[in-house]
């Protein structure tokens, strides 16, 4: 009896052990990633610790990203199946994502949809498939100073008849300040108009004649009204509507975080469009958990992102993370129904146009916003702008090339090895290279670790990365051209010759970029290293350490910065050309100015490199040479010549020549200064490769050729001014 | 000591306040949004801060748990290993450049060169690849190994040309002494070449301390993103935090500064003149 008990027992324990060991083992942990900052963040990762809290059997942790490299993150890491398991995105990639596998679908059994409002659950609708699961969504309203405008406007007349009273354009005092050369924030006023960007088959109808009215509104709002500045981007809209410059702005929710505190603000829907009797309906942009389609426990995420947008936790991310919510429920809160910034989201919500999910959509930013900024500037009537946008679209979307075989190109590599091999074999045995190898076993040694670093971590990269230049990419895959991406960018095809979009315009800018601000380095940083070397200058220590500054701080903000110095209006330059008495010049609507901007710009930047390494370099001329000079009766002139420059040389060539290199792909600054304005005409080919790859269409076959062809201009540069020779 | 006229040196010290005040000015502006406790972008003429207020720096420092300081680690510890291996790799590979006349040297040398050609946004999903199979993504020693390679080219060349200009008799006189090969190139040619060191290694911590593209592209752990990952954060599809931004940069340019004043006299050390007469 008692033995049965204790079997009994032991029996019941073991089998406790089990469960407890098959439960821990069955413990799985997720990872969500998203690209939330400040109070979104924690509230979204607070929200998180809830969840493992109540389900320590199914656990997540949380990856923040920057927003500049999440989608390509997302795009890159979720096929190599490094990517989470659930992520939170706007809706806008649907298209492609969903065309790419990198979703998993959400069907009926899923879940059921009808807890949060339709246009958010249609945002995420593609090719009759449900993606994700609305959170969140953002539009742009009406913001207002409340000390300036007691009740909001609204209609259009009446909100331009109220920012009149405001505006002061001498003392730099505006009614209106919105970004009026972006298509996202314009999106607005055109379909208030009656404007369309694509019909239901997917055809691209903006060129019509509401959306020409509407270009010929925007237009009005800063010419013949005056209300609103020119060249507004968003730093110029925040700045000024922070320091009470301007009565009204048009922006996002995300516009909340960067007004300060004692701002006495409200927000309004926007208004109705006067001459249509529409409201203006901005754009919509859904954030939605979506499920990676290479996820090992798909159904624990949907349960971790269908929590999220539940009604506890969406009154939660409203409250505390002051997001707009998707789920309904969460609005009999009251809480949040008392909230008025809340509120004004949630009715704007109900005048909006979802942001296409299409794939194409990603074509239409450039087209359209280069469309907007010609007519701001009045260099077009908007009709014409429609045309030359939709044209331009259209050179985006071309229909990619034909498939090739790959047959001729194995052969073909196949016979430059094999020469390569017989020329390298050949040369070997006939100068009797063997004695001077084992001569000089030292020098191998020596090498050795950095050549096998520079073969393995460079050299096979960018083979493997150019051999992408002889495929096509669409939706995720890759088809074999050969070399029809070169023949198509040699020829120019698709546009003219002087086209700012072909290769021997871009060729033609970028060298000219490459040899101005080589020179101006060299030259400047040349003068500077000569005054910092001599001994009789007291602070020599100190002028080093200051003027080494622009290489030392992070280009990206100091690059704005000069951006904003450039500024037609608000900018330093403009206000010091002022002060002179003479005429402000628009920066950025010319080809000479905007280049100019550009190039001082990265002259700024480049200088200090140049002069450290000039006075690092002229340590090795011994002073006794160039004294010897002088009390010979030589001119500084003379002994610069013949005496400095000479010996500068060894260690001047490698630093002009990397510094060429370099300057030939220096994409940050054309991106962020000039942004390759106007229309395009001071884009350099890397940034011009940068836009094929991921601002029209992720064309990557295309740009890796425009890479391959960067590398064969330099490599020819080079070779034919006899740099690549060792001269001793 | 010559004597210096005194036209000459206020002419000297104008010239090169007008250089510190051009440069600097645009920094005034990243200063002042540091300062000023508000994310908004400052486009005002006057560059002096209204407010002055630490909360920009603080909330850098102990957002998401502080994790801050680990990430500055991370940076350190990057940037200090590619300049060591950096420059190790690049002393070396100068010398035998310098000193030794081998069948593959005019390639070789040309081959460097050449790899500086290459766009870099080509190698990084190839790199990613490759990196995932040796299981060095989101690791250090990956970001290391990458870094290490770039600077390669340019150390190389710079320290190549500076070798040429030693002279052979002082290693031919210590030949003759008997020391070995390597006691020449540490004990010999090393010391010697310090500008060019300082310079090379300048270069190199640079390169590493600001990537920022190849840390985002391989890097997916919070714990393990380096400070130029940390700025961009800040930046947004829409808007950006410039308070916190601009903070951040005050903070990534501090050792940069640092380390080139403490490497500074080094740089214009003058050490050949005089070793060898005749």
């Amino acid at each position: 009896m008692i033995r049965t008990r204790r079997a009994l027992r032991a029996l019941v324990l073991a089998w406790a052990l089990v469960c407890c060991i098959v439960q821990t083992a069955w413990a799985d942990e997720l990872t969500l990633w998203h690209s939330y900052r400040g109070a979104e963040q924690e509230t979204l990762e607070g929200l998180l610790d809830e969840w493992n809290q109540q389900h320590p059997e199914l656990t997540v942790t949380a990856e923040p990203f920057a927003p500049s490299v999440y989608t390509s993150k997302l795009t890159n890491d979720i096929p190599q199946g490094n990517g989470p398991d659930l992520f939170i995105a706007a809706h806008e990639r649907v298209g492609d994502w969903s065309q790419t596998k990198l979703l998993a679908e959400w069907t009926e059994q899923d879940a059921s949809f009808t807890a949060y409002h339709p246009a958010t659950v249609e945002a995420l609708v593609y090719d009759g498939k449900r993606w994700g699961v609305p959170l969140s969504y953002k539009s742009a309203a009406l913001f207002y100073n409340t000390e300036m405008v007691k009740s909001p406007p609204d209609t259009t007349d009446a909100l331009i008849a109220e920012a009149k009273k405001h505006t002061a354009p001498k003392e730099k005092r505006y009614g209106l300040v919105y970004e009026s050369t972006n298509m996202y924030m314009h999106a607005g006023w055109l379909f208030g108009f009656g404007g369309q960007i694509f019909d239901e088959q997917g055809n691209f109808i903006l060129e019509s004649k509401e959306s020409a009215r509407s270009f010929a509104f925007a237009r009005a709002l800063i010419n013949e009204h005056g209300i609103v500045p020119e060249e507004a981007d968003g730093t110029l809209v925040s700045h000024l509507f922070n320091s009470k410059q301007a009565a009204f702005a048009i922006n996002g929710p995300w516009f909340l975080g960067e007004l300060d505190k004692d701002l006495p603000f409200a927000i309004a829907p926007l208004p109705i469009v006067s001459a249509t009797g529409q409201p203006a309906k901005p754009f919509l942009t859904v954030e939605a958990a979506f499920i990676s389609a290479r996820s090992k426990n798909p159904d624990g995420a949907r349960k971790i992102a269908l929590f999220l947008a539940d009604k506890q936790a969406s009154i939660t991310r409203a409250i505390k993370g002051r997001q707009p919510v998707a789920n309904l429920s969460a609005y009999q809160d009251r809480r949040i129904s008392e909230d008025r910034i809340l509120m004004t989201f949630r009715r704007q919500l109900d005048a909006t146009v979802p942001m296409p999910n299409r794939p194409e959509m990603s074509s239409v930013w450039e087209p359209t916003n280069r469309a907007l900024r010609r007519v701001m500037r009045g260099a077009v009537e908007p009709d014409a702008a429609l045309t030359e946008a939709k044209a331009l679209f259209e050179v985006f979307q071309r229909p990619p090339p034909k498939e090739r075989s790959l047959a001729p190109l194995i052969t073909g590599l196949a016979l430059l090895l094999l020469i390569a091999l017989v020329i390298g074999v050949r040369r070997f045995t006939r100068e009797n290279m063997w004695p001077k190898v084992k001569a000089n076993l030292p020098a191998y040694v020596y090498l050795a670790p950095a050549i096998l670093g520079m073969m393995i971590l460079i050299v096979i990269p960018f083979v493997v990365g150019s051999i992408v230049s002889l495929f096509v990419h669409t939706q995720g895959s890759f088809t074999f051209v050969g070399l029809e991406n070169f023949w198509r960018i040699i020829t120019s095809q698709d546009y003219g010759v002087t086209d700012p979009l072909s290769f021997y315009f871009t060729l033609l800018v970028t060298v000219m970029w490459t040899a101005i601000n080589v020179f101006l380095h060299v030259s400047i940083g040349m003068g500077l290293a000569l005054l910092l070397r001599e001994p009789w200058l007291k602070l020599r220590g100190i002028y080093r350490v200051l003027l080494i500054v622009p290489w030392a701080v992070p280009n990206y903000i100091t690059a704005l910065i000069w951006k904003g110095m450039f500024h037609k209006q608000f900018g330093a330059i403009n206000g010091l050309l002022d002060a002179l008495g003479l005429e402000p010049i628009s920066w950025f609507s010319k080809f000479s100015t905007a280049f100019a901007a550009n190039v001082t710009t990265n002259t700024w930047l480049g200088f200090p490199f140049m002069m450290v390494v000039i006075l690092g370099a002229l340590q090795a001329i011994p002073r006794d040479l160039e004294e010897a000079a002088e009390v010979d009766g030589a001119t500084w002139w003379q002994r610069m010549r013949y005496v400095t420059l000479p010996l500068l040389r060894p260690s001047l060539v490698p630093a002009v020549v990397l510094g060429t290199v370099w300057t030939f792909n220096m994409f940050n600054i054309i991106y962020l200064v000039s942004g390759g304005e106007p229309d395009g005409a001071t884009e350099i080919l890397i940034s011009e490769s940068y836009k094929w790859a991921f601002e029209r269409q992720n064309q990557y076959g295309y740009a890796a050729a425009y890479s391959v062809l960067i590398f064969l201009v330099l490599l020819a540069y080079s070779a034919s001014t006899g740099q690549l020779k060792t001269r001793d | 000591m010559r004597t210096i006229s005194t036209p000459k040196l206020i002419a000297t010290h104008v010239s090169l306040m007008a250089a510190c005040a051009i440069v600097l000015y645009p920094v005034l502006w990243v200063i002042k949004m540091a300062l000023t406790p508000s994310q908004g972008f400052s486009m005002s003429p006057n560059p002096i801060p209204d407010q002055v207020s630490m909360s920009n720096f603080h909330h850098l420092v102990t957002m998401n748990d502080g994790i801050f300081w680990r990430q500055l680690g991370n940076s350190i510890i990057i940037s200090v290993a590619t300049t060591v291996i950096g420059v190790a790799l690049a002393c070396t590979a100068a010398y035998a450049f310098s000193r030794f006349r081998f069948p593959g040297r005019t390639l070789g040398m040309a081959g460097f060169l050449i790899t500086q050609m290459f766009p870099g946004v080509v190698m990084a999903i190839p790199l990613y690849i490759l990196l995932n199979r040796l299981d060095l993504l989101n690791t250090l020693s990956g970001l290391v190994l990458v870094y290490s390679t770039s600077s390669l080219p340019f150390c190389v060349w710079m320290l190549k040309g500076y070798f040429d200009t030693i002279p052979r008799d002082l290693e031919e006189a210590a030949i003759m002494d008997g020391a070995s090969q390597w006691v020449i190139f540490t004990q010999v040619i090393l010391p010697l070449a310090r500008p060019a060191i300082v310079v090379t290694a300048l270069f190199s911590f640079m390169t590493a301390w600001n990537e920022f593209i190849l840390a985002a592209t391989f890097l997916t752990k919070r714990e393990m993103f380096t400070l130029p990952m940390v700025l961009q954060s800040f930046v947004g599809s829409y808007s950006t935090d410039w308070g916190y931004f601009a903070a951040g940069a005050i903070i990534v340019s501090l050792p940069v500064m640092l380390l080139f004043f403490a490497l500074q006299k080094f740089l214009v050390g003058g050490l050949t003149a005089g070793a060898v007469k005749g």
